[in-house]
């Protein structure tokens, strides 16, 4: 499936800014099932400098200051960006075993989510001991008792890790109601929980706040939705803006996404931008103004399918 | 010789101080004999006596408070305290230093080159050797500067080790300092100071100088571009790499966070003895992929930054965005080679306990040795095993968290109640990977002055690290702490613990040695980086117009409480004639009168005075307050911002913000002023009584009088010193413009205040004589003039008389003269907006006649020309203020962090 991506995100100041240094993190990844093409910036006023460079977590940074004094910073990103073979139930973003995908689905279907922790915990490859940090705290993700009594009804004895996070994934989807007029980007994970209500980005938190809690490796993933839907299919919330979910890694075999905005894994119709341990670790566009007064922003995010 | 008898200043008292602990003393052996390298010490201490010893000490304070020697301590609002200083050196055997700076060299290299995979590869992690929670959970490993700096370049430059000597008579390692270590500038002023108080003593015993390695560090910071363009050579092409001609001259700065921070004396310390400019976060700006520092001339290319601000401060883009003490932009700067930050942020991640028990197995795999420094046993929680044995000993142990917040002190065990055990105990459970238990080691004893006497005190010392061209300068000394009570169990100076010299004995004598004593191409570095920063030159213009400011208060409060004094006393005298008032006015009112109207026209002035300041609302709105409770206010009171004690603290904390810029002597009349501040806020009891009361008891105790002339005595040493002993740069320049601008105000004030008004003839002589005598112009009119007070030619001496240091044309000359000289572009033949007005300020001024002046308006009480002359150039000198702060001090860039684009921008 091919799409072309416009992400525009539009800053109005009520006084000219001088000076402004910025970071984006608006450039789709390349994984196993997706492919960018081309990414293109343009920003408005003409950036002073501008560079690329890839970030900790593998993520493209468009770097880029501002030398003059503008009253509005445009800044447009189109992508175009393949996603093929994920149609499959199971998704493992970072299969290293993709080649013999039936065993590993097998495998995968199976892992009670204990022996998955377990090994987390105790296996030595070198790839384990890098996702380990995964498990801990992060900035926007504290460790909090409600978590993990919130996840422990979907992690019962013995159960697969694979339903496990399904279930959770469901449960987020039923309990929660998304209400974009509820939350900021500074509300709290607790009253998130408290009132139950969000959006993509709280139940993707939620999600690996109850992993992490359970010792399991969860990582948030941010990316589009594709904004019209096939004929076929029903349209998808969260399709005029970024999107967020959450990823589950599965000890020797990978990571699974599940969008529990969505209650569904993510196929064909999720493009992954980036991904780090919360929000914090990619936000999509960030920066330093100098300059009085306050600022109005609007961001749009047109994702189509190209044939 | 060994034979304790013969000691006569160790006394019994010292060998019998039988400790609870199984600590060692640092001065005996085993056996309670005196170590060797002790002997002539003790020799020459036995010689000087306790007693002589005690009255040193007391000079030893007394320098380290004139010097202003301070530290911040935490939660104290009163800010910075004295740093405090035993006389008694720690001294350590050659040998001993031998093993102990190998091990430190060999630590700091193992340090490096986890720092370098921590940052790079991370295989320490991914081969097992370094748990993955020991880094990704301590909140030092900063994911924004992995990759930062290419690999091969040194990272760990500026290093330091706190040590303390076991019962095994062993040096272990407690904790490593390694983003912004501080303690060396404090050892090295420590040393100047009991250098001073102990001359002879440093040449009998025989120490190690400091100098040597402050001379390397130097050599080693200009080295630094060479040494990275050489590593960079065949890793990057980049021709934005730094210039060639700063490769040789590199501008060097250091980075504070400024006044409020605990170490800041040190910060000035450094950068005015190692001749770099001291910097906060606003003074610099990333601008074309480079640092600059805004200058009062413009924008100068920053290379080499030493800084003082934590890790995660140093960029609120990609680090913590709420900072203020950083630089926006700065890490890509560096990932662009085009700045050298030392230490590159990140490296506190190693600042961190949990890391200490695998630096054994670290050592064998990095570079094939055994640790020749042992870490304080270290049992790390996140490991099961390790966590069930910190749990089951608690009580022994000291608990440390992985990372260290500011302000955070480690728990020690058997100083906690069972609760708080138990709590630990949950807290180290629920996340055991964020918490190590080390041994709780019995820090050896090393005798100390108290009271008088020697006494055991334990001991904890400080080592300090240069990265130099083919490994580590170590520092032949370092700072030595020892508890402040006898029991404690930190020591700390941040807990009241006292610093101590620490000698490190050389084998045969070393040469003086001075920092000028440079490579010869380097000399004109000093002069080249002597880059003031516009916030400095702010705060020095600020300077000048405090002192001044507090100067004619205090001048004009003493000449109030004289004339307040004589009126309680019933004492009637005047130095010039015509002392009677007009036998009609006293007919009509009596002397009572004579004297309240006397003083309403100073309490005027004095109200001027004060709404110079544009603060005054507990002054005017309260309405008709009593004569003594205005002067009470207008002198101590630290509400009103007008007061003389405010000038005083806005005069000091200005000073302090430039604190480099002060040759010793001046921060010691800064410290008596300071002091003196003090004094002042203090004097006013806290009880009940009415202000008459007080004022009548301070004035009758005189007190306050001697305050004020001793402040006037201080504020003349300030001035004399700003005028002769400061090189007169733009600095300088800065400093000149506030003053002239702040007297030139002052004389408006009072000639407003007193001269507009047309008064009985015998009151505007008191007046004529009170604003000469405040205008420190009466001695000048007497011996001019020798005759009586005569209206054009007293406004002749304090307006137009350009010889008279103290006119109002003299002020205004001087303003012309810098203002000419500022740094600014070349306009054509336009004259810039502060030429313009200093322009006119002079030529009104000039084109006035002071016969004119003082001639009486037409049907009205008031010298009109006067006072229209006199309010516009009060404007003028207003506006010339506000246009220097706009065009030089803050410059065309605003320098607040407004707003950040951390929005919410999806579903």
């Amino acid at each position: 499936m091919n799409y072309k991506i416009i992400h525009k995100t539009e800053y109005s100041y009520t006084y000219p800014v001088n000076l402004c240094y910025n970071e984006a993190r608006l450039t789709p990844r390349h994984h196993v099932y997706q492919q960018c093409n081309d990414s293109q910036f343009v920003v408005e006023p003409e950036p002073k400098e501008c560079r690329e460079r890839r970030d900790f977590f593998g993520n493209t940074i468009y770097y880029f200051t501002i030398q003059q004094p503008h009253n509005q910073l445009t800044v447009t990103v189109t992508s175009r960006v393949e996603v093929k073979g994920r149609e499959l139930q199971l998704n493992f973003s970072e299969a290293r075993h993709h080649d013999d995908r039936d065993r590993v689905t097998s495998v995968a279907e199976h892992l009670a989510w204990e022996e998955a922790r377990q090994q987390l915990h105790t296996d030595s490859d070198p790839e384990i001991l890098e996702m380990r940090q995964y498990v801990l705290n992060s900035p926007m993700i504290p460790a909090m008792p409600e978590l993990h009594t919130y996840a422990e009804q979907s992690f019962t004895n013995g159960r697969p890790l694979l339903e496990a996070v399904e279930d959770l994934s469901t449960r987020l989807y039923t309990d929660f109601t998304y209400d974009p007029d509820f939350t900021t980007i500074a509300t709290p994970l607790d009253d998130v929980i408290k009132y139950r209500r969000g959006v993509c980005q709280d139940f993707a938190h939620l999600g690996i706040g109850c992993l992490r809690a359970l010792g399991l490796a969860a990582r948030y993933v941010s990316g589009y939705i594709e904004t019209e839907p096939p004929p076929d299919k029903q349209p998808l919330v969260g399709a005029d803006a970024s999107h967020a979910w959450f990823s589950v890694y599965f000890p020797q075999l990978g990571w699974v996404d599940f969008d529990p905005t969505n209650n569904q894994m993510p196929t064909d119709r999720h493009i992954t931008v980036a991904w780090g341990r919360d929000y914090a670790d990619v936000t999509p566009l960030k920066g330093i103004v100098f300059g009085s007064g306050t600022h109005a922003l609007s961001v749009s995010v047109d994702c189509k399918r190209v044939f | 010789m060994t034979d304790r008898k013969n000691w006569k200043v160790i006394g019994d008292s010292y060998h019998n101080t039988k400790s609870a602990g199984q600590q060692i003393d640092e001065m005996l052996s085993r056996d309670r004999q005196i170590n060797p390298h002790w002997h002539s010490f003790m020799q020459a201490l036995d010689t000087l006596g306790l007693t002589e010893m005690e009255s040193r000490h007391k000079e030893v304070q007394r320098l380290l408070r004139e010097n202003g020697v301070t530290y911040v301590v935490h939660g104290e609002q009163q800010g910075h305290r004295p740093w405090e200083l035993d006389p008694i050196p720690l001294i350590i055997s050659n040998t001993d230093w031998d093993a102990i700076s190998t091990g430190l060299t060999q630590r700091a290299k193992l340090l490096n080159l986890i720092l370098e995979d921590l940052y790079g590869e991370r295989r320490l992690i991914k081969e097992g050797l370094i748990p993955p929670e020991v880094v990704y959970a301590h909140a030092g490993f900063l994911r924004a500067c992995v990759g930062l700096i290419p690999s091969g370049f040194p990272l760990l430059l500026n290093y330091a080790a706190d040590l303390a000597r076991g019962a095994d008579g062993r040096m272990w390692v407690l904790g490593d300092r390694t983003q912004t270590p501080s303690g060396a500038g404090y050892a090295l002023e420590n040393r100047t100071v009991l250098a001073r108080a102990l001359p002879n003593l440093f040449g009998e015993v025989g120490v190690h100088r400091l100098s040597f390695f402050f001379r390397s560090l130097q050599n080693s910071v200009l080295d630094l571009p060479l040494q990275y363009e050489f590593g960079q050579l065949g890793q990057l092409e980049s021709a934005s790499r730094i210039a060639p001609h700063q490769k040789d001259n590199p501008h060097v700065v250091v980075l504070t966070p400024g006044p409020l921070n605990e170490t800041y004396f040190e910060h000035a310390y450094i950068a005015n003895y190692l001749g770099y400019t001291l910097v906060q976060g606003d003074d610099l700006t990333v601008w074309d992929g480079r640092v600059w520092l805004k200058s009062l001339g413009g924008l100068r290319p920053v290379d080499i930054i030493l800084r003082r601000v934590d890790d995660i401060f140093c960029d609120p883009l990609e680090l913590r965005q709420d900072s203020r003490l950083g630089v926006a932009g700065l890490l890509e700067v560096i990932r662009q080679g085009n700045v050298i930050v030392v230490n590159p942020p990140g490296s506190g991640v190693l600042e961190n306990p949990s890391l200490m028990p695998f630096l054994p197995n670290i050592a064998k795999h990095l570079i094939g040795e055994e640790l020749r420094l042992p870490s304080a046993a270290t049992w790390w929680c996140g490991e099961p095993k390790q966590r069930d044995y910190v749990l089951a000993n608690l009580k022994q142990l000291v608990i440390k968290p992985i990372y260290r917040q500011p302000g955070g002190r480690p728990l020690f065990g058997s100083e906690l109640s069972r609760t708080q055990l138990d709590t630990l105990r949950t807290q180290i459970n629920a996340e055991p990977h964020l918490y190590v238990g080390q041994e709780y080691i019995h820090f050896s004893t090393t005798p100390s002055l108290v009271e008088g006497k020697l006494e055991p005190r334990r001991t904890i010392l400080r080592f300090f690290l240069f990265s130099e061209k083919d490994g580590y300068a170590v520092m032949p000394g370092g700072l030595t702490r020892c508890e402040g009570e006898r029991g404690e169990l930190t020591v700390s100076i941040q807990e009241g613990g006292v610093s101590k010299d620490t000698w490190i004995l050389a084998p045969e004598p070393e040469p003086h040695i001075s920092l000028w004593q440079q490579r010869t191409e380097r000399i004109q570095t000093a002069a080249a980086s002597d880059g003031l920063s516009s916030r400095a030159a702010e705060n020095l213009f600020w300077v000048g117009r405090y002192a001044e400011r507090a100067e004619g208060q205090a001048r004009l409060l003493r000449i109030m409480l004289d004339k307040a004094k004589m009126g309680k006393m019933g004492l009637e005298t005047s130095h010039l004639g015509q002392v009677a008032p007009s036998t009609r006015f006293t007919e009509t009112f009596g002397e009572e009168a004579r004297e309240v109207s006397e003083l309403t026209y100073l309490r005027s002035m004095l109200r001027s005075l004060t709404g110079l300041t544009s603060s005054h609302p507990g002054f005017v709105n309260k309405g008709e307050q009593s004569l003594e409770s205005e002067l009470l206010s207008i002198m101590l009171d630290t509400e009103n911002s007008g007061s003389l004690v405010s000038t005083l603290q806005a005069l000091v904390s200005a000073a302090y913000a430039v604190r480099d810029r002060w040759s010793t002597d001046t921060w010691r009349v800064m410290n008596n002023i300071e002091n003196l501040c003090t004094t002042l806020e203090n004097s006013v009891p806290k009880d009940g009584n009415t202000s008459a009361q007080i004022l009548t008891d301070l004035v009758l105790q005189e007190a306050e009088l001697a305050s004020l002339d001793q402040l006037m005595i201080f504020l003349s040493a300030l001035s004399g010193l700003n005028a002769e002993s400061m090189t007169q740069t733009i600095g300088w320049m800065s400093l000149d413009m506030g003053r002239r601008i702040e007297r030139a105000l002052l004389l408006i004030v009072l000639c407003r205040s007193s001269l507009v008004a047309v008064q009985d003839e015998w009151i505007e002589d008191l007046l004529l004589e009170s604003v000469l005598a405040a205008a420190e112009s009466l001695i000048t009119y007497r011996s001019r003039y020798r005759a009586a007070l005569h209206f054009p030619t007293v406004l002749e001496l304090l307006l137009l008389d350009e010889d008279n240091p103290r006119s109002l044309l003299y002020q205004l000359k001087r303003l012309q003269e810098h203002i000419q000289v500022l740094p600014r572009e070349k306009l054509a033949y336009r004259l810039s907006e502060e030429e313009q007005l200093i322009l006119e300020a002079l030529t009104q001024l000039q084109l006035s006649n002071t016969i004119d002046l003082a001639e009486r308006s037409a049907h009205t009480t008031q010298r009109n020309g006067l006072e229209k002359l006199l309010v516009r150039l009060a404007q003028i000198l207003v506006d010339i203020s506000d246009v220097l702060t706009h065009t030089y001090f803050s410059h065309s860039q605003p320098s607040v962090v407004s707003n950040q684009l951390l929005e919410r921008d999806f579903d």
